[in-house]
């Protein structure tokens, strides 16, 4: 009995929790929530996000086109750069990078101000002010995530090309015009499509672990440095996951 | 009038409220007084439906509470006044207002009602960060009586202030419940809060209320002489 119980309880518990996030996640999407909150989120998660998923994608793309070059040179496919950095960006790196960046940023910010609104009996207070704490904290956090990130991720693309063009230019001799020319020529807009629908997928993950683990989020300050940590690390995964499967469903 | 008919709840092995059965009428200003830790917050969360009760239920006007119905005539004052962060002074007052008046209208509202708990209206454009706990206070006071409520509970209204400030809150919510005729419950350790903001006071112990009675009479209650006599001491043991 003893090791049918070991795998029956963890599986009974995962699969009572997954339940849960998904009823969790459906009551945070029916509905749209207040403009203006959502508005404000979409400050919080997009517009400040900005700088920091334009500089991860220009680093990553400028890094990708030295790789790509010197490991191409090795079978004399130099000339693949802009086409594989285009594609890698827009298809993976663009989307998961981005995703990661923005989990680290917002899931943790979103986990600990709810968190910290659970245990400063704020969101008991709303409840005695006739307002539903998952209409007015979770679903324009949900929504204003999905909107945003998929932007994001264009912005991403663009700069990470951007990068690529920029190493490629002065450092590995090609010309601008026939570098541009070779990224377009090689896309696709399915991979555009697929990276940007991965965007708001991941954008959902990261919303939602935040909302999840603030809303469950222990007392006092260590709660809710427990909830923060949990959020980022399953935001992480999520996304990681999600983007294993995703990848799998639309390219094979 | 609210009734509590044998509410009961346990938090794993630990049983909070083990049958409660207790009235407040219409008008009525009820303080619960309690050890910490004796469930009186809990009390107060079955009644409001945020904690579910194991047993018992809760009536208002001899009905079912209707949750929705209630809490549109309902006002509270939390403990550590649980003003949204995001929002200014006077958006925290005026939060349920906005939902159905434009911001102009909530706003002088706001200042009305800010000015009724003794705040000058130029803190209205404040952030809670840059308020005091006595101010805090107010600002939640006011934010519970903003839609003239019918019911407020108070929890604990004068945990961290100092005496002073302490009994000016008292004296402001006593005035408030006198002049809008709300029934009202507070939680509370404080018997100096307790003969000012009650009419009755109840005492919550192991579970059960140990006393029920006018607090013109509490001095001479047996359950209380110890929780009387330490109450210059602070919060602490009664006989109970």
């Amino acid at each position: 009995m003893t090791p049918i119980r070991a795998i029956g309880r963890p599986a009974l518990r995962a699969t009572r929790t997954i339940g849960a996030v998904a009823l969790f996640a459906a009551r945070g999407l029916s509905g749209f929530g207040p403009p203006r909150a959502i508005l404000r989120q979409m400050v919080q998660i997009g517009w400040l996000s900005l700088p920091v998923v334009g500089l991860t994608a220009l680093f990553t793309g400028a890094a990708l086109a030295l790789q790509i070059h010197s490991g191409g040179e090795r079978f004399q496919a130099g000339d693949v750069v802009p086409a594989i950095v285009a594609i890698g960006m827009v298809r993976e790196l663009g989307p998961v990078l981005g995703g990661l960046m923005v989990a680290a940023r917002v899931a943790s910010s979103i986990a600990a101000e709810i968190g910290t609104m659970r245990v400063t009996e704020q969101i008991d207070a709303l409840v005695t002010l006739s307002t539903d704490p998952m209409r007015w904290l979770v679903t324009p956090r949900l929504w204003a995530a999905i909107l945003c990130m998929p932007v994001l991720v264009a912005t991403g693309d663009i700069i990470g090309i951007m990068g690529g063009w920029l190493v490629g230019t002065t450092s590995l001799g090609f010309n601008s015009a026939s570098y541009i020319a070779n990224s377009w020529a090689y896309l696709e807009p399915w991979d555009v499509t697929s990276g940007l629908i991965k965007g708001a997928f991941f954008g959902l993950v990261v919303a939602l672990s935040g909302c999840w683990f603030g809303m469950r989020s222990g007392r006092g300050a260590a709660g809710v440095g427990r909830a923060t940590t949990n959020a980022v690390v399953a935001a992480a995964v999520g996304i990681l996951a999600a983007n294993f499967a995703l990848t799998g469903l639309f390219f094979e | 009038m609210i009734r509590m008919d044998g509410l009961t709840k346990s938090f794993g092995a630990k049983r909070v409220l083990d049958g409660v059965d207790l009235s407040v009428a219409t008008g009525e200003s009820l303080c619960v007084i309690g050890q910490s830790g004796t469930g009186k917050s809990v009390l107060l969360k079955c009644i409001l439906g945020l904690e579910r009760p194991d047993a018992g239920q809760v009536l208002w006007d001899g009905q079912p509470l209707d949750r929705a119905r209630f809490m549109a005539r309902f006002g509270m004052l939390f403990q550590g006044a649980a003003l949204f962060d995001s929002l200014s002074v006077w958006q925290n007052v005026a939060f349920r207002l906005r939902q159905r008046m434009d911001d102009r209208r909530a706003r002088a509202i706001a200042l009305d009602k800010l000015a009724r708990v003794g705040l000058a209206a130029d803190i209205a454009d404040l952030m809670p960060a840059q308020l005091s706990g006595g101010m805090a206070k107010r600002v939640g006071l006011a934010r519970a009586i903003a839609d003239d409520p019918a019911v407020i509970f108070f929890d604990e209204p004068t945990t961290g202030l100092d005496p002073i400030r302490a009994r000016a809150i008292d004296a402001l919510i006593r005035g408030i419940v006198t002049e809008t005729g709300a029934t009202a419950i507070t939680i509370t350790h404080d018997m100096a809060s307790c003969r000012i903001i009650g009419d009755r006071v109840a005492l919550l112990a192991d579970g059960r209320i140990a006393h029920d009675g006018p607090v013109a009479d509490m001095d001479g209650a047996p359950a209380l002489a110890g929780f009387l006599g330490n109450a210059d001491a602070g919060p602490g043991e009664h006989a109970g």
